[in-house]
Order: structure tokens, then sequence, then C-alpha cells
């Protein structure tokens, strides 16, 4: 065991951290979840693509640095603790792009790897429908094959981004006789296909940033199938890992907030008396955060060493969703009756962040799967307990 | 950054797992509560064979030389198996603090003998009133104030005071400070008891979770209500769930403070005694959580004397709040934060 960094990884570190120092916008994009936040935060995809920072871990063919595990643990972190802007191709790049290489052709890395990388195609993840959440195996959403295209009818709901994302990847009922997890297919749908219609839906905070997508006789290349027809449940299967464990919420997004969350503790301290329970939650959150970090750098070593990731995404991705909720739930109250204000507030402290932090951070409990799944999938898979 | 044990520290863990199945079931912990020592016949000797006693003492004295990092897995061994021996105060305290700190007569008196089980040593918290062993342990590591002090048993009275777990056989101490006792006046020294004594305590207290787990899954698993295992059901699976997840997270953080103990400083330079009191809150709080989880999920038949279930219960706790509870290691982690 040697828990420090080579000299490799803490050039590499420095490297990252010089890089986005010099580059990072000066003010703020507008917010990514409108059209002109969502444009804008494609812009900073393209120069950190550019730059080679997009995909770090990716083959350098498609403009990564094929650095290890452990580089892109520490990139996340540097990421996150320089305050760069939001990364607007998330579902693509940490959701799809493990699935791509997993499953794809040779043709589909070559058409889809690099654009993606680059912020050409932004993605985004279209699986739950009005009448499956929970149950994703319960999908109708039909794609019927009809010579070299599959024809689309019916409705997905709370696609994130999905308004003006360029390709949906898509959960699909090939067979239409099949049940439950059998005869489903992964689909991956260009945003204008004809036959598809995009209905903004306004999340929490107000922003357009859920999508209800609409097939109608919706025509879809059968080449942008992904994985074999009628399996598109265990292909699904290997995104939902990365999903729930370190590729979707690298420690770094945590450990950043933490270090915010003490120094806005600081700062009210030496303002005003704060109450020492206060203190303890902060505490609280800050050990989560450390306690994330090493389970996952134990977790990347375990990995290297050959082992599978399997159901333990489980438990990281209920505590990570859990110890949000906890950090941002600390600052508000830090921030007493600053807490409520949004950034047009004149008196909005660090520009309202501290309540759209939570806003986001409450919606990870229910995304990814929620934390009643996994925690039943922890009790059966992880610890074998009985279905039935 | 390589996060993970060598074969021969797992295979060491293994080796004393095996030990522990053999000659320290759940009947030998129940039998130490009987014993006027609380002790579990011959199980120190054959841990002192393997050389686990001696881990961290100089090979000089007959150590093993190693140290904190190679110590931790075995002492999750000792919480899993609720072992009555002192193992932690004996091996993880107070040799390594006589190994760093002891003027050479004090060392050469105590060390080989530590080493090879002859003596047995014990270490008292700055944080608690009373000593683990200290009626029949030969020397105490004790701290007053600035100073720790390494006292022979016949300097020191020791007033049994019964704990909940029998098999801890805990003792009031008083003594008198003077100069051929003084080991440190360095207040570092007084901290590093603390430290290692607390890593010591959520290294056993992960384990103790570990075991209150194993045990409420196979009873859920097995046991029938309703026609069917009450494990079926979802609020008995989230209980279980909540303690795999506590657990998950406490063992790395318990893994990362004994390799920052053991270099001296955590991985990036920072205060080993942070990474201490981090890995004790969550260990602490994982424990707390098994055992709650654990009782409610056997029913009455785990809140009877006759079911083992108890025997880890009252380990948890005792663990839990020894060698500073969660509160006050989030308050020294806190202290720093809030300075900066
Ligand atoms: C911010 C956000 C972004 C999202 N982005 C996307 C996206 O981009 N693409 C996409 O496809 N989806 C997305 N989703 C949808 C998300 O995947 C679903 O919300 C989630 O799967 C839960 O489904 P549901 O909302 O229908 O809740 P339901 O399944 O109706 O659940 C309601 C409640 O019942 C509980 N429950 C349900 N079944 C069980 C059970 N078997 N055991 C115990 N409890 C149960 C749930 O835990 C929950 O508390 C997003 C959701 C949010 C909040």
């Amino acid at each position: 065991m040697d828990l420090r960094f080579t000299a490799d990884q803490r050039d590499f570190r420095d490297e990252v951290r010089t890089w986005l120092a010099e580059n990072i916008p000066a003010e703020p994009l507008p917010p990514m979840d409108t059209p002109e936040g969502f444009e804008a935060h494609r812009g900073w995809e393209r120069i950190l693509f550019d730059a080679g920072w997009s995909v770090v871990n990716w083959p350098e063919a498609y403009g990564g640095r094929e650095v290890g595990l452990v580089e892109w643990l520490l990139f996340e972190e540097e990421y996150y603790r320089s305050g760069a802007p939001g990364r607007v191709n998330t579902n693509g790049i940490t959701l799809l792009g493990p699935t791509l290489f997993a499953y794809g052709t040779p043709e589909q890395h070559e058409r889809f790897m690099r654009p993606m990388a680059a912020g050409d195609e932004i993605w985004a993840q279209g699986w739950s429908e009005p009448d499956s959440g929970s149950d994703l195996a319960s999908i109708s959403t039909r794609a019927i094959r009809d010579g070299d295209d599959f024809v689309l009818n019916g409705q997905k709901t709370w696609c994130s981004r999905g308004a003006w994302a360029d390709w949906m990847f898509c959960i699909v009922r090939t067979d239409p006789d099949s049940e439950r997890h059998r005869g489903l297919s992964y689909l991956l749908v260009p945003a204008d296909s004809p036959g598809l219609e995009r209905r903004p839906v306004g999340r929490l905070d107000g922003e357009p940033a859920f999508a209800e997508l609409f097939f109608s006789d919706c025509r879809v290349p059968a080449v942008n199938l992904l994985g074999e027809e009628g399996q598109g449940w265990s292909v699904a299967m290997a995104t939902t890992s990365s999903e729930r464990g370190l590729n979707l919420r690298a420690p770094g997004r945590f450990l950043a907030a933490a270090g915010r969350l003490a120094d806005l503790y600081r700062r009210a301290s030496a303002e005003h008396d704060v109450d020492p329970g206060v203190l303890d939650q902060v505490v609280r959150a800050w050990m989560a955060a450390d306690a994330y970090r090493w389970q996952t750098y134990a977790t990347a070593s375990r990995l290297q060493a050959g082992g599978e990731l399997g159901a333990s995404a489980s438990m990281m991705k209920v505590f990570w969703s859990e110890l949000d909720v906890e950090l941002h739930a600390t600052a508000l109250r830090l921030l007493g009756s600053h807490g409520e204000l949004v950034a047009d507030a004149p008196e909005a402290v660090d520009a309202g962040s501290w309540m759209s932090g939570y806003l986001f951070a409450l919606s990870g409990p229910i995304y990814a799967g929620t934390n009643e799944i996994q925690r039943n999938i922890i009790a059966e898979r992880v610890l074998g307990l009985p279905r039935k | 950054m390589q996060f993970s044990f060598t074969d021969d520290q797992v295979m060491f863990a293994e080796t004393v797992r095996d030990i522990l199945a053999n000659e320290c079931p759940p009947s030998a912990v129940r039998a130490s509560w009987e014993d006027p020592d609380g002790r579990v016949p011959g199980l120190w000797e054959t841990l002192a064979a393997t050389g686990v006693l001696g881990v961290a003492a100089p090979e000089a004295h007959g150590g093993l030389d190693m140290s904190t990092l190679d110590l931790v897995l075995p002492l999750e061994e000792f919480g899993y198996a609720a072992c009555p021996e002192p193992v932690a105060e004996h091996a993880a305290v107070a040799i390594p603090l006589l190994s760093g700190h002891a003027a050479g007569p004090v060392a050469d008196e105590w060390l080989g003998r530590a080493a090879e089980g002859t003596a047995l040593l014990t270490a008292g918290s700055p944080t608690d009133a009373f000593v683990l062993a200290a009626e029949r342990a030969d020397l105490a590591l004790l701290c007053a104030d600035d100073e720790v002090h390494a006292v022979p048993a016949g300097s020191y009275t020791a007033v049994a005071q019964a704990s909940v777990d029998h098999a801890r056989r805990l003792a009031r101490v008083d003594w008198t400070r003077g100069p051929d006792t003084l080991l440190s006046d360095d207040p570092a020294v007084v901290r590093e008891v603390l430290d290692r004594g607390a890593l010591a305590a959520a290294a056993q207290a992960v384990g103790v979770g570990r075991r209150l787990l194993d045990l409420t899954v196979a009873y859920v698993a097995e046991r029938e209500q309703f026609g069917r295992p009450v494990g079926v059901n979802q609020a008995v699976k989230h209980h279980c769930s909540n303690v795999a997840i506590a657990l998950e997270f406490a063992g790395p953080s318990v893994h990362k403070a004994a390799w920052s103990c053991a270099q001296g400083e955590g991985p990036e330079g920072g205060d080993p005694s942070l990474d201490v009191s981090t890995a004790k809150v969550l260990a602490s709080d994982a424990v707390d959580l098994a055992c709650r989880a654990a009782l409610q999920c056997h029913g009455a038949i785990g809140y009877t004397i006759e079911h083992d279930l108890q025997l880890w219960l009252k380990r948890g706790w005792a663990l839990s709040a020894s060698w500073g509870d969660a509160a006050f290691h989030r308050r020294r982690v806190g202290e720093a934060l809030a300075a900066g």
C-alpha cells in the first residue's frame, strides 16, 4: 500500500490545475439548462477537447490521453476544485461512452466517439417513461423493424437536457410480444429524426432541464442499434453500473463542495456565532466526502487488479447522493435567512449557489435508480438476501 | 497510489482469523465472562506464537518490527471474533509506544517479554475513565495532562468496574506520577497514545460490525414469518443495506488512517490524527448502526442473554464509545476545519 500519488500523477495533476487556472471562463456561463447556456457549455466542451482534457481516460484516437483510473480521479478532483463550468455532455461521456466502447461495433466507435468527446454531439438518456420509472423493464415504447429502419412509437420522459441534445440513447421494445427484460433493444436516436417531438419540462428550479420525447412513426436506421437486437437489457445494465458508481459522480465533486462548505463555515463564524451543532454537521459532510474519496481509490486499486465493480456501485450511489443532500442542507443552515435567496437577490451569498446546489442534490436519491431500489439491490446482490 | 494490502498482510489476517475461529468461538467468549480474569485459556499463547502480539516490537526484542498497517487487518479479526483478550491495548498501543519512546532499560525490561506474550501490557485512553485489563496487566501506560507514564503493576491500584460486556475487564486505576515512571512529557506522545488506541478501536469496531451484519443476514434469510423468510421484506433488507454501506465506507477510512499513522503523515502531508479521528467516527457510527439494525432484525431472540448476538452488541457499544466517541473525534476534526 502506498497512498501517495506518484511523481507522474502529481505532474499530471499540476498540468490539469495550471491549464484550468488559465482557461476557465472569466465570467460564469449562463445556466446550462437554458438554450443559450446549453450552447455556451457546448463551446466549453470544444475548448476542453481541443486541449485534450474532455475525455482524459479515452484512447488518443478519440481525443483522450489514455490515462489510468487514478489520473482520471485526479482530473475530476482538480476540475471541481477549480470551479470550472458543468459538463453538458456527461450523459454521453460517462454513461453512453463506456457502453459504446464495450458493445459498439468498430464503425460505431469511428462514427460516435470523437464527436461525443468534442461536444459536437451532445447526448441525452431516453429510458424513463410516464409509466416506467423504477420498473424500467416495463417500458412500452416500441421500435418495430421495417426494412433498414426501426419505427418508433411511444413516449419517454425526464430526459435530462433532452430538449437541446443532438442524440438520445434509448431503450425500446423491439419485440412487441415480449415482456419485461426480454425483447428490449438499445437504440441510438438522432434528435432530428422525423416523427420525434420534444417538449421541455421545468425542473424543480424552474429551468427547462427535462424533456418529454414523443415518438410517432419515427424512423431510426437499424445500424444505430447498440448491441444485438433483443439484448438491450444487458447493454443497459452496463450503463447503470457506470451511472451509479464512480463514473458519473467521481469524489472530486463532493470533495470540492465539502471544501467550500468548510470555507463557508469559516466565513459565517467570523461574522456571527454559529451553533456548535452546525459545525458538527459540517464535519459530518466533510468526513463523508473524505470517506467517499478513499473508498473510491480503494475501489480503483481493486479494479486495476482485475476486480469488478458490480453491485457495489449501488453502495457508492446511495453514499454520494445522501452525502450531497446533507452537505447542502448544512450549508443552508449556515446561511440562515440567506439560505433561501436565489442568484437574483442582491444579498445572495455565493450567487445563490448553495440553494441551487441543494435543489440539484435532492434529485440524487431519485435519478440513476432511486436509493430504495439501490438498497434492494445491495440486500439481494451484495448480501444475498432472498428475493421472494 | 496503490490502495491495497500485500498478500502477506492478507494472509497474516487470515491466520489470525482461523485461530480465532478455532480457539475463540462464541462459546469461548461466553466462557470468558465466567473466568476470573476474563480469559480464553490457551489463546494468548497461540497468538503469541504467530507473532501478532509483537508485530510492532523491534526485532532486537523478538518482535516483527512492523507497523500499524500490518496490524489493522488482524485487529478487524479480533473484533469479528469478539475476542476477550486485550490484544489491541497490548500490541497496537503499549508496545509501539514503548518501542518509540522508552529509554533503553525500560524497553529492555518490557519489550521482549511483551512480544513473546509473557508480560501483559495495557494502556489507558486520555479520553476514558477506566483502563482495560489493568488488574492483570504487568505494566500500564497511563496519561496525565501532557505526560505519559509506564507504570508497573505494583505501582498502581485497580478497582474493578463491571462492564455490560463482561469480557471487558475495566478498572479505575489510581497511581501517583513520579520521575521513575515518566515515559514522555511531550503532548505529541499523549496524542500518539490516543491515535493508536482510537485506530485500534476503530478497526475492531469494523470487525464487530461485519460480524453483526453476517449474523443478521444469516438469521433473516432463515427465520420465517407469514410463510416466508423475514429477509424478503424490504424494511428488513434496507436495515441490512444501510449497515453494509456504512461498513463499506468505514473500512477504507480505517485503512487509510493506519497507513498515515505508519508513515507519520497523511498521503498528502496532512496530520495523521485527523485521519484517525475520521476513521473512528466512521467506524463508531457504522458499528452503532449495526448494533441497532442487528437487534431489530433479530426480534426478541436477539434480546436474550442466550443468543450470541449480545456478545457483539455489547462489544460494539463499548468500542464505539471508548478511545473517544464519534462526537469527540468530530470535534477534533471540527477544530481543525474551523481553523482552516
Ligand atoms: C434530476 C433527474 C434527472 C433525470 N434524468 C433522466 C434522464 O436523463 N433519462 C431518463 O431516462 N430518466 C431520467 N430521470 C428519471 C429517473 O430515472 C426516475 O425518476 C427514476 O428511475 C425513478 O422513477 P420514477 O420517478 O418514476 O419514480 P417511481 O418509480 O414511481 O418511484 C416513486 C417512489 O416509489 C419508490 N419505489 C418504486 N419501486 C419501488 C420498489 N420496488 N421498492 C421500493 N421502493 C420503490 C421509489 O423509490 C420512489 O421513492 C431523471 C430523474 C431526475 C429526478
